[in-house]
């Protein structure tokens, strides 16, 4: 197994206080371990960048900042306050000052577009009616898309719509963190280069902290003030921690790691191999399970 | 989607060698089977425990309930009247050879309503229920779960259970007694239809003998029993949908499951009700059942 590259161990001057704070955190779903002993601290108005391949647990630790997965061990802080200790009503009052914007959207289907956006302010604020219409359409105005959109219901937009119309429900109740879960994923190079664009409007609104899960390099590249990266746990050796980069966009350029050069530069290695190997251990049963996934890269 | 229920699954246990390792593997899979059933009434008893709880917590917003009520009561309608009707004229078809041979056709409406408004009816209105609503309940929740819409509403603060099971719970609990008060009716008319235009019953000891075997007990036991099974068929079907596999595949067999369940639970809620109301029945009315021959 390689080294890894040295990682950025200096904690910036904004992290005195961090917005959040994830310590030691394990997630287990049944005997699949997905997120292992990790750390992290994101300074308010910071923009992260997480990036990794498919699997290795990116979603799911974003789906832990906002508790809607639970730790199977350690712990994560919002402004000092535990998630995991948090009960019902809590965790959803602290969840008003979080924008989530999923992959898919997740747009409710029965309702409009108009309808999406207010839900936040419908459900948390004591908002007139009249008022909360001018405020999704200044949402809609912010987010580009046309005021015809309003009476839509989400299946008659395309995908870049609806990705927009989810960060306009994102902000609705103006977050302090926002975490974008693959903003980028299925969309042409130009309406990907539009949300990228929009998560840097987004970010410039006056201290918000974004968390940006995504395995596109230029989106990171261009949006983060800094990347972490997770290796996933299984080609892990017990002692070696699952974020193997921590770092600014250049010093990412800059990693011998070849764990990192590997996926800086979309090579597949022996990942193939590996992938009808483990197809021929279901099949045979022929080889010992125990097989070490670990590549052999330099 | 990854299971955010952060729920252990059971893991496999390995493969043993010999006959005496093939019996430990069978009892091993069937303590599996066992704590999983065992694991799964309990989920679904804390389900039900916090849809109860947010019934009584929050006021339901008349513009979710309304949709909700419309698609299960209103949309079940011309089903349930249809499939009531025609089980009317099959009791009347089925019984008549034997009450003739008995010479007792005139008692033929005593039978024909008394199995309608004490089992048939509720029955049947709440295995159409499944079938129409619960299956559709388990699929657009599923949908939802697939999509992370379900996440969506968690992550804005809101509860998935008060938006999306407390408006179908209810509505499935409110509304399931009009349906069956419907399957009686259209049951009862199909019945009397089919006695009186095709096996010629004098209508006037038709409706005597109805009456003087039917009664209000009767009825009531009906829609009494339909409470429990709608409230049945919206608890599983949710939670089915809830516990929503990824994929389409997820979904189908989320559907197909929460029919299935929900029809075997509203078998086994009639049984032990139906005991259960016997014996109510037996103490106000101790001089016994009347004798229908």
């Amino acid at each position: 197994m390689p080294v890894a590259a040295p990682a950025r161990t200096a904690v910036p001057a904004a992290a005195e206080h961090p917005l959040v704070r994830v310590i030691d955190l394990d997630v287990r779903f049944g005997r699949n371990e997905v997120l292992r002993g990790i750390s992290l601290e994101i300074p308010a108005g910071e923009t992260l960048a997480v990036l990794g391949e498919s699997g290795c647990g990116k979603t799911v630790l974003l789906k832990t900042l906002i508790g809607l997965v639970r730790p199977t061990a350690g712990d994560v802080l919002f402004e000092g306050r535990s998630l995991p200790r948090l009960n019902d009503r809590e965790l959803a009052h602290l969840r008003t000052r979080y924008g989530f914007v999923f992959q898919g959207a997740a747009l409710f289907d029965s309702y409009t577009i108009a309808d999406n956006i207010a839900f936040p302010l419908r459900e948390h604020t004591r908002l007139g009616a009249a008022e909360i219409d001018e405020i999704v359409v200044s949402l809609l105005d912010e987010v580009g898309l046309p005021r015809s959109a309003l009476v839509k219901k989400p299946a008659e937009l395309s995908g870049g719509m609806r990705k927009r119309a989810g960060l306009a429900r994102a902000l609705a109740l103006d977050p302090q963190l926002i975490l974008y879960d693959e903003p980028t994923t299925g969309l042409d190079p130009i309406m990907s280069d539009v949300i990228n664009e929009l998560i840097m409007k987004v970010r410039n609104r006056g201290g918000v902290t974004s968390v940006v899960v995504t395995h596109d390099l230029k989106t990171a590249r261009k949006v983060a003030d800094r990347i972490i990266m997770l290796y996933p746990a299984f080609r892990l050796r017990a002692d070696e921690p699952q974020i193997v980069f921590d770092g600014t966009p250049a010093e990412l350029d800059r990693s011998r790691d070849p764990r990192i050069r590997q996926f800086v530069e979309g090579r597949a290695g022996s990942r193939l191999t590996e992938m009808q190997e483990e197809q021929g251990l279901v099949a045979d049963d022929a080889h010992n399970a125990d097989a070490a996934p670990d590549e052999e890269e330099s | 989607m990854a299971d955010t229920t952060g729920m252990a699954t059971a893991a496999a246990p390995p493969p043993t060698v010999g006959p005496s390792g093939w019996l430990a593997d069978q009892v091993a899979a069937l303590g599996a089977a066992a704590m999983a059933t065992v694991a799964g009434i309990g989920d679904v008893a804390l389900f039900t425990l916090r849809t109860l709880g947010w019934i009584l917590a929050r006021r339901q917003r008349r513009d979710v309930l309304l949709p909700s009520f419309y698609q299960i009561g209103v949309m079940s309608l011309p089903v349930v009247a249809l499939t009531g009707l025609f089980i009317g004229m099959v009791l009347a078809v089925q019984s008549y050879g034997q009450f003739r041979a008995l010479g007792l056709q005139t008692r033929l409406g005593s039978v024909i309503n008394l199995s309608l408004v004490r089992e048939l009816g509720p029955v049947l209105a709440a295995t159409m229920l499944a079938g129409r609503v619960g299956s559709a309940m388990a699929a657009e929740l599923g949908t939802m779960r697939v999509t992370e819409q379900i996440d969506a509403l968690e992550s804005m603060g809101a509860n998935p259970i008060y938006y999306l099971v407390v408006p179908r719970f209810l509505g499935c609990l409110v509304l399931i007694p009009s349906l069956t008060v419907m399957a009686d009716f259209m049951g009862v008319l199909g019945g009397y239809l089919y006695s009186h235009l095709v096996l010629n019953i004098d209508y006037h000891h038709y409706w005597e003998n109805s009456r003087a075997y039917v009664d209000a007990f009767d009825f009531l036991m009906g829609i009494f029993k339909s409470f429990f099974f709608g409230a049945a068929i919206a608890l599983v079907s949710c939670h089915h949908g809830f516990h929503c596999d990824p994929g389409a595949e997820g979904v189908g067999r989320a559907a197909t499951n929460a029919f299935v369940h929900s029809f075997v639970l509203i078998l086994l809620l009639d049984l032990f009700l139906g005991i259960g109301l016997n014996n109510v029945h037996d103490f106000f009315r101790p001089e016994g059942p009347r004798r229908l021959l």
